[in-house]
């Protein structure tokens, strides 16, 4: 196995009765890869990510996640990634702190390297002065970026980012994406989805989901030229209205 | 004039969510406004769709005044709020004739304002609306706040969570709902929707930044920006806010947004300075600003305010 | 009228499209009434005794021949000495000892008066209870036919007269104590929940833009379900009488005339649950511990009123559940009309127009 292809993915397929999900994907994602996810709305994304993180089974095909197999080690998968969703973040009644300690407990880090953990996080993020707050109070930017560190502090090999930017202002949607780059910069793999097409650009390959298929997949830059588009938000309308 | 809003604020307990707001709509107008969540937007519908007061300040929605005439407005208006409120276990045809029962008018009697939307999701009308994708949720939900033919639409983050497919094709319908005359309030997060719209008014933390057309609002942009491209985005953003002239740095897409605080910049010193940070492929040409960077630039001081850090 | 139409059918099919809340609906009623009937119930049958009788004569014969042929009690062993009483009960054999003293017949004549010992194992305490008012129900019964042709009575043991259930069924006493939990659970949280459902999904927000007026809303939500509850209310006694072969002495449409009016009442409870709740959770939270527990802890169902202590009795007095389970009580046992439970129904009125007041005024027009 090639140890620079953090997710290799063949012919995956996911069925719900008659009904494909996700129909015969192939792809591979390299170490500390930003990788841009796309697709309409019940494209499938949802349904391959699922099947990537371990917590559903795929009907036929393969693949391997941080070198583990999504059949056989699915438990093995879930302690090497981080996953961060809009939906699920961070629990709003428990303090900055008590999230972290919470968080850094279930993935069976020592209390001591929690401790190290919470303070460095904290420190980076510049939430000295509401540490002892509850998240709940935090402005929804900064619950996101904590989102992202607390996903980050097992040292997983990949993390995926289920829409991580929704609604949250341009600024601090910026700052997000500089923790993604500096995470990625530090050799950690990133899984993204969004819906701003924009954040598409930000990505080092973008591969866009159409009726379960993978139907494009490249550089931001090449995907352009290929379609002759002048950004993103062009090539995805023309790819997903065919 | 078909919305008029005058110096209205609202608070809830110590936070404020809307500070001496004023604005006014013209009839027949896309009006869009623009901002994160939090900002004070959804707040802002709610006072004038008459589902609650304002602390201070007066509002006339179709020149009916929002306390004392807010029946009438009820009649007038339709509302679509955040998250496509519909039944979801009620059909796609039975959302459709609920709603049109208790505006006490049928779906065939304004079928031609609906039709072109509605004949996009009525091979799905036996669905229940629980079991629709997101963009089709969208379109119901829009028909649903059309059926009685309202003067004034309010549509609270309509393209949240949709697809640009959809996305794209809600504006288009918009677009020509307003042709028929309907004067139409939206709001959304996204900036790029901005430019869609007639006139927006750029919203954060409860205050508006700025209202204009969004062509002047382009203009307004005080500084000269650049798009800083390099080999590397990681350290290309981490050198350019260590740079000591510059006045800010936005990632945009492939390039890095820069403008610079000395009015005799000189690209050539950058791509020196950034040429001695290691980086290579240096590009730096001069591109036109968006409403994005005319928002942040505007919410800028507001914003060091709360979070003076930056990543290291 | 039309508007008004619509609503409703859109609440039918909220209703019908919800198996969860339609199990609720007619599933509980039934299960609830067999299970107080068959399992939980205070009614005794076949249990194990043991006799020691000292006397041995007529009297005592004849009684022990009538507690044998009965069919709540089986006489396991007799006994012959005092001593014995002990370890018969250890042995877990019986669960009552029916102790009759010496010259029993002899002092019935001479005295007028006898007494018998009933011995019962109180580890149980409800069946040791019940055992013994079953015992000297049927020594009652005994002495009035002994007393039948004669001046002066004859006193077995003194013991309180079962009146209205001289049968002592207890599912005579669940019937009107279900009905009332189930017409609440009905009414009260269901239209919560239905309420609060709309909030969170945010449909409230347009139906309050809607020139739908208030109470139109309420009416609308609150209406399938007096319509279900009614049906609820008629199912239920449909069991009682037709399984439990229980009669209803009094009049029928009064029954359901008092039905109607605290089924009003819990829905109107219903709706001010809603006004101050946000999410269907806590408008279920706070129906289950605000309105069940008190309706089934301190109407009267389970634990008599006259046995609580002196404040709780004053509490029970503001619970409509109290004064309806003395009305359903007044009409299906004892058969009285209104000339009797005027007060109580004058009681339950005023609860609803109170409460009915109450939720209109809470109700908002707009948001918080």
């Amino acid at each position: 196995m090639n140890n620079d292809k953090v997710i290799q993915v063949e012919s995956l397929t996911k069925m719900f009765g008659d009904f494909i999900a996700v129909n015969d994907i192939t792809f591979d994602v390299n170490k500390g890869e930003i990788f841009g996810f796309l697709g309409a709305n019940g494209a499938g994304k949802t349904t391959a990510m699922k099947m990537l993180i371990g917590i559903s089974k795929p009907t036929f095909g393969k693949a391997h996640v941080a070198g583990f197999d999504v059949f056989t080690d699915a438990e093995n998968i879930k302690k090497n990634i981080g996953y961060m969703s809009q939906k699920f973040a961070l629990y709003d009644d428990l303090t900055v702190k008590e999230n972290i300690t919470f968080f850094g407990g279930i993935y069976g880090l020592s209390r001591k390297r929690i401790k190290e953990k919470a303070n460095t996080l904290i420190e980076e993020l510049g939430l000295g002065n509401v540490a002892n707050q509850l998240v709940g109070s935090l402005p929804l930017g900064w619950k996101q970026k904590l989102s992202f560190s607390v996903s980050l502090i097992h040292d997983p090999k990949i993390v995926f980012l289920d829409e991580p930017t929704g609604g949250v202002d341009p600024i601090t949607r910026r700052q997000f994406w500089e923790l993604i780059y500096k995470a990625a910069n530090q050799g950690t793999t990133i899984f993204v989805t969004t819906h701003y097409m924009d954040e598409a650009e930000y990505c080092d390959r973008v591969s866009i989901m159409v009726n379960g298929k993978i139907e494009a997949l490249d550089t931001p830059k090449k995907l352009k030229e290929q379609f002759k588009a002048a950004n993103m938000n062009d090539v995805f309308l023309k790819l997903a209205r065919g | 004039m078909s919305i008029s809003v005058s110096n209205i604020s609202k608070s809830y307990k110590d936070v404020k969510a809307l500070q001496n707001i004023s604005f006014e709509v013209n009839e027949g107008e896309l009006f869009g406004l623009i901002g994160p969540d939090g900002a004070g937007k959804t707040t802002l519908f709610r006072i004038l769709t008459t589902l609650l007061f304002a602390d201070e300040g007066s509002a006339t929605v179709a020149d009916y005044n929002v306390v004392a005439d807010y029946k009438k407005i009820r009649n007038n208006v339709g509302y679509m709020p955040g998250k496509f409120s519909l039944y979801q276990d009620l059909t796609v045809e039975e959302n459709l004739s609920f709603f049109a029962t208790i505006f006490g008018t049928t779906i065939e009697e304004n079928y031609d304002l609906i039709k072109e939307i509605y004949l996009q999701i009525e091979p799905f009308k036996n669905r229940r609306a629980g079991k629709l994708s997101g963009g089709m949720k969208q379109k119901l939900a829009l028909c649903c706040a059309l059926i009685h033919k309202p003067k004034v639409l309010f549509l609270d983050e309509p393209t949240t969570g949709v697809d640009p497919v959809s996305r794209k094709e809600f504006w288009e319908m918009l677009k020509r709902l307003q042709q028929k005359g309907i004067t139409i309030l939206v709001s959304t997060p996204y900036m790029d929707e901005a430019e869609l719209c007639d006139r927006i008014a750029l919203l954060q933390d409860g205050k508006i930044l700025e209202i204009d057309t969004p062509q002047a609002i382009i203009n307004h942009y005080p500084k000269p920006i650049f798009n800083v491209g390099a080999n590397n985005m990681y350290q290309l953003i981490n050198s350019l806010n260590d740079y000591e002239y510059n006045h800010s740095v936005y990632p945009f897409g492939e390039f890095v947004h820069y403008t610079d605080n000395r009015s005799d910049f000189d690209p050539k010193t950058l791509k020196d300075y950034l040429e001695s940070k290691n980086l290579t492929d240096v590009v730096i040409e001069k591109t036109v600003a968006t409403i994005e960077d005319t928002f942040m630039e505007l919410a800028k001081p507001s914003f060091s305010k709360t979070s003076e850090h930056n990543v290291k | 009228m039309k508007r008004f139409k619509g609503f409703i059918k859109k609440e039918f099919y909220h209703i019908f499209r919800d198996k969860r809340s339609l199990f609720i609906l007619f599933g509980m009623p039934i299960a609830q009434i067999l299970l107080f009937g068959f399992a939980i119930t205070n009614e005794i049958n076949n249990v194990d005794i043991a006799i020691l009788d000292h006397s041995k004569d007529a009297t005592t014969n004849e009684i022990i021949n009538k507690i044998a042929a009965s069919e709540y009690f089986s006489i396991k062993q007799m006994v012959t000495r005092e001593a014995d009483i002990a370890s018969v009960f250890q042995k877990g054999q019986v669960k009552a000892v029916l102790n009759f003293e010496k010259d029993f017949s002899k002092n019935l004549i001479k005295d007028h008066k006898a007494t018998i010992q009933i011995i019962t194992d109180a580890t149980d305490p409800n069946t040791a209870n019940t055992i013994s008012n079953y015992v000297s129900a049927i020594l009652q019964q005994y002495q009035k036919e002994l007393n039948k042709d004669i001046t002066i009575a004859y006193q077995i043991v003194p013991a309180t007269r079962m009146v209205y259930n001289p049968e002592l069924k207890s599912v005579y006493m669940f019937v009107p104590g279900v009905m009332t939990i189930i017409l609440m659970l009905v009414s009260a949280m269901m239209t919560s929940i239905s309420i609060t459902r709309e909030k969170e999904l945010g449909t409230m927000e347009i139906l309050l833009v809607s020139p739908l007026k208030p109470f139109q809303v309420i009416i609308g939500k609150v209406f399938p379900y007096i319509f279900l509850s009614i049906i609820n209310a008629i199912v239920i006694v449909m069991l009682s009488i037709f399984i439990f072969n229980m009669p209803v002495q009094g009049s029928l449409v009064l029954l359901a005339l008092e039905s109607i009016l605290f089924i009003i009442s819990a829905l109107a409870l219903g709706i001010l649950i809603s006004t101050i709740s946000a999410t269907q959770q806590t408008a279920m939270m706070i129906s289950l511990m605000g309105l069940m527990l008190p309706v089934i802890l301190l109407s009267g169902f389970i634990f008599p009123i006259s046995s609580m202590p002196f404040p709780l009795q004053i509490i029970s007095n503001i619970i409509p559940a109290k004064w309806f389970i003395i009305i359903i009580k007044g009409i299906m046992l004892k058969g009285v009309g209104l000339e009797y439970i005027w007060k109580e129904t004058l009681i339950l009125m005023g609860m609803t127009v109170f409460f009915i007041a109450l939720s209109v005024k809470k109700y908002k027009i707009r948001l918080e």
